[in-house]
């Protein structure tokens, strides 16, 4: 149990960040809905959800950091701080678990039993006749057309280094940070960013290859449903943890964080080790397997 | 008193136990409010109006199936309704209502001064009220809200017309604000506890909410991820639940269910520890099997992650797959005996007296009871050939929900509204209260049994002539259980506002738990410093053995 330092709780002030934040996040998402259903004009509405979401994660991340550097927070603030951000990880994480379940049980299951295996027999003779099972698939109804899927072991084996590099030198920022050494945590840092900016550099060749030349699109049946769905998810959390990587960058270099208090560049790194571990599930079940 | 706060003011307020630190604006109380009490009362007020639009959903289905033929409604406007009711009753009534009792009394019984993340505890309800907003005026769109069932199962839910993309991301806004809250649950159960309030120490409310959060954490990112594979697969062109190219319909049915069968016991989970928390009052007898209720808590939250399927077991699985969800299935019923014993055994030889919440938590025990062995028959694979999509499984599902669940609320409503307000709630409406909605419940729920089972199947607006009386019998309960809801609305109306009758601060004389240490209404801030627990204090000090 956390001890209450000074024996005393910290309850902040009433906030107007939240309501913010809903009225960006049903701005966002409405318009985003009637952009789908074809209301083109609604991108404009769409971007100003967009930026009002922005506004209100600056203004609200603004304020804790400046009570952080102001000392207002005791141990027990850090405690929740951390429980909470490794719960919201854990979500992610089931989120992520989601699609990898579809692909497994597309690829041991759904596949298999188009092709006539196991009850599918009849699947396979009256709806799908000589459709064999193969992986990568998309599907009997040959939806999208012909593809070919990146190898492996060229873009996508070259980005597996980056971010195992990466989770290397925020593990030397940290070093650096914990021996109070400023100008090397921040070089660290800045080598972290951009590594993971040179990830979503090579991630977005890699698409503009699979749609121009390979054919592989997001239509591509299943398979190209799980490709994109699991590196496009990931390729948006790896660009959201390096813009957190950024901000604790950028706060370093104002002097932000001492050797024994600094929860936000933890956060961000654990952040980053997930997005780490995503990646090499990403690299053996969607790539090599 | 402390450095913490004292050159902050301009941020930050340092509670005393006494001050009144209520912001006195309207917006500044209610939109900005960071205040556990303040954000329990509007998750609250928002879930009882939510209940009370889902409620007159449901009166639009049984007043359609009233008589055979169709009468009133379109049959797209009924499925509509048989769709929206089941979303705005699950995400919009129940599981709001519960976050509101856990904001309101978690704080109060660990001993804390608030939620451990009181800003983003502002986030998680502000987002509802928006989400629903959405949510509802799909119903006003020309093509009409959805109409494929809550369960949104693909192909059909993928027919859905422009409606559906609002649809989704209503949910993903739900999805979120019950992380947030979940979130907020676990750190302030883990990290807020009053010195000396260990885990085994802590009321069992507090326990269910605790895993109920960890089934939350756990399975509403895949429902964001199942219904994000139904807006790509109808706006982008994915194939996951297309056989065509190689996805599955059924797929849906698994990602959806794995999400689907532990939120049921999200619904009933905190309801079982409402009901541990009522039945030792009245009845002035410790809990029995603290600790026993604890672990079977534990356990049905574990088996929920392994029994999906058996909402399937039509769908075409194989045999293996039948068998192992079938036997897991009957394995729930292992724990949740242990519990329905242990709140038997609580009573057995105790002083009881019959208060409006001790009635409630009796029908609960009885009727939760029905629900849960109509549930067992309901996992038998072979016997739900039968059972399936019938009037039988509306039957079980709706006794565990609304015996279930909405007693459980109604219960803990009547329990701790006099520590809420400070006054106390009027007995003799609130006992009438109760018993017509005994009955009622009972009149509309227990003919679908045998409409279920004489074949009768649900979500369709006409019926065969046989069926007519038993669907006569439900209408009507139908109808006077929902009037006798407004007896509660009165109920509430008359406590907050017009009752002269000041409550105790221990307002039941055996309740035990740090909520009733405290006057009635409890202090804006409930623990400036954190309470010495004694063992006097502990609800279930008797099951502590260390």
């Amino acid at each position: 149990m956390a001890q209450h330092a000074d024996n005393a709780y910290y309850v902040p002030h009433a906030t107007r960040w939240p309501i913010v934040g809903s009225l960006g996040m049903i701005i966002m998402l409405a318009s985003a809905a009637y952009w789908l259903n074809g209301a083109s004009a609604a991108r404009w509405s769409f971007l100003l959800g967009v930026a009002i979401l922005v506004f209100m994660v600056f203004g609200w991340f603004g304020q804790v950091i400046r009570e952080s550097e102001r000392g207002v927070y005791n141990e027990q603030v850090d405690s929740s701080f951390r429980l909470g951000m490794a719960w919201f990880i854990f979500s992610e994480i089931m989120f992520f678990a989601c699609f990898f379940g579809a692909l497994f049980y597309a690829r041991a299951l759904v596949v298999p039993w188009l092709g006539g295996e196991g009850s599918g027999a009849a699947t396979n003779e009256y709806l799908w006749p000589g459709y064999v099972p193969h992986w990568p698939t998309n599907g009997p109804g040959e939806v999208g057309g012909d593809f070919q899927t990146i190898p492996a072991f060229g873009i996508p084996f070259v980005n597996t280094l980056i971010l195992l590099t990466s989770g290397v030198t925020i593990t030397l920022a940290h070093h650096a940070l914990k021996a109070a050494r400023r100008t090397p945590l921040i070089l660290w840092l800045a080598a972290t960013v951009l590594l993971g900016l040179v990830f979503v550099v090579l991630q977005v060749e890699e698409y503009l290859e699979a749609y121009q030349v390979l054919g592989l699109t997001l239509g591509s049946g299943i398979y190209g449903s799980t490709f994109f769905m699991l590196t496009g998810f990931h390729g948006l959390h790896v660009s959201l943890g390096a813009i957190i990587l950024l901000v604790i960058m950028l706060r370093s270099m104002r002097g932000h964080f001492t050797p024994d208090s600094h929860f936000a560049f933890e956060a961000a790194a654990w952040y980053w080790h997930f997005v780490d571990v995503v990646w090499l599930g990403l690299f053996i079940f969607v790539y090599v397997l | 008193m402390s450095s913490i706060a004292a050159h902050e003011s301009d941020a930050l307020r340092m509670p005393d136990a006494q001050a009144d630190h209520k912001p006195h604006g309207f917006l500044d109380r209610w939109l900005f409010t960071t205040n556990h009490k303040d954000i329990g009362t509007l998750y609250l007020v928002f879930s009882l109006l939510m209940f009370l639009v889902g409620g007159t959903m449901a009166l639009v289905i049984r007043a359609e199936l009233f008589m055979p033929g169709l009468q009133l409604v379109e049959p797209d406007f009924f499925n509509q309704m048989t769709t929206m009711h089941a979303l705005i009753m699950v995400f919009g009534a129940v599981m709001p209502a519960w976050v509101g009792f856990a904001n309101w009394m978690i704080p109060m019984m660990i001993g804390a001064p608030d939620m451990a993340l009181p800003r983003m505890n502002n986030w998680s309800f502000w987002i509802l009220p928006f989400a629903f907003a959405m949510l509802l005026s799909t119903l006003f769109m020309d093509s009409g809200g959805p109409a494929a069932g809550w369960t949104l199962y693909p192909p059909l839910s993928l027919q859905t017309g422009p409606s559906f993309a609002f649809v989704v991301f209503a949910v993903h806004m739900m999805g979120i604000s019950s992380i947030m809250g979940s979130i907020n649950v676990i750190a302030t159960i883990m990290n807020m506890r009053a010195p000396g309030m260990t885990l085994l120490r802590m009321p069992l409310f507090v326990w269910t909410w605790l895993i109920t959060a960890y089934l939350l954490m756990a399975v509403m990112p895949v429902l964001a991820g199942a219904v994000t594979m139904l807006l790509t697969d109808h706006f982008f062109g994915t194939s996951f639940f297309n056989a065509a190219g190689g996805g599955d319909p059924v797929m849906f049915q698994h990602i959806f269910w794995f999400f689907g069968h532990p939120e049921v016991y999200i619904m009933i989970l905190p309801a079982f520890g409402v009901i541990s928390e009522i039945l030792p009052t009245f009845s002035r007898k410790p809990l029995f099997g603290y600790a026993a209720m604890v672990y079977a808590t534990a356990s049905i939250a574990f088996l929920s992650f392994i029994v999906w399927a058996h909402h399937m077991f039509t769908v075409g699985m194989p045999l293996e797959g039948e068998l192992f969800f079938m036997y897991a299935t009957m394995l729930i019923a292992v724990p949740t005996g242990v519990k329905v014993f242990n709140w038997v055994s609580t009573m057995w030889k105790g002083a009881m007296t019959f208060e409006t919440p001790m009635l409630f938590a009796l029908g609960f025990v009885v009727l939760f009871t029905i629900g849960g062995l109509s549930g067992l028959m309901l996992s038998i694979a072979a016997a739900d050939l039968q059972y399936h999509d019938t009037y039988f499984v509306v039957a079980h599902f709706h006794y565990v929900l609304v015996p279930g669940s909405v007693f459980a609320l109604m219960a803990g409503t009547y329990y701790w509204l006099p520590k809420w307000t400070g006054r106390m709630y009027s007995e003799r409406w609130g006992k009438t209260h109760f018993w017509l909605s005994a009955i009622f419940v009972n009149v509309l729920f227990f003919p679908q049994h045998f409409l279920g089972l004489a074949g009768m199947p649900r979500r369709i607006p006409d019926y065969s002539p046989q069926f007519a009386d038993f669907n006569q019998w439900s209408s009507i309960g139908g109808f006077l259980f929902g009037a006798t809801q407004l007896i509660f609305v009165g109920v509430i109306v008359h406590c907050v506002w017009f009752s002269r009758k000041p409550a105790r601060a221990r307002v039941w004389e055996s309740a035990r738990g740090l909520e009733w240490t405290v006057p009635s209404p409890a202090p804006y801030h409930t623990f400036a410093e954190p309470p010495d627990i004694d063992e006097s204090m502990v609800v279930h000090a008797d099951e502590v053995s260390h």
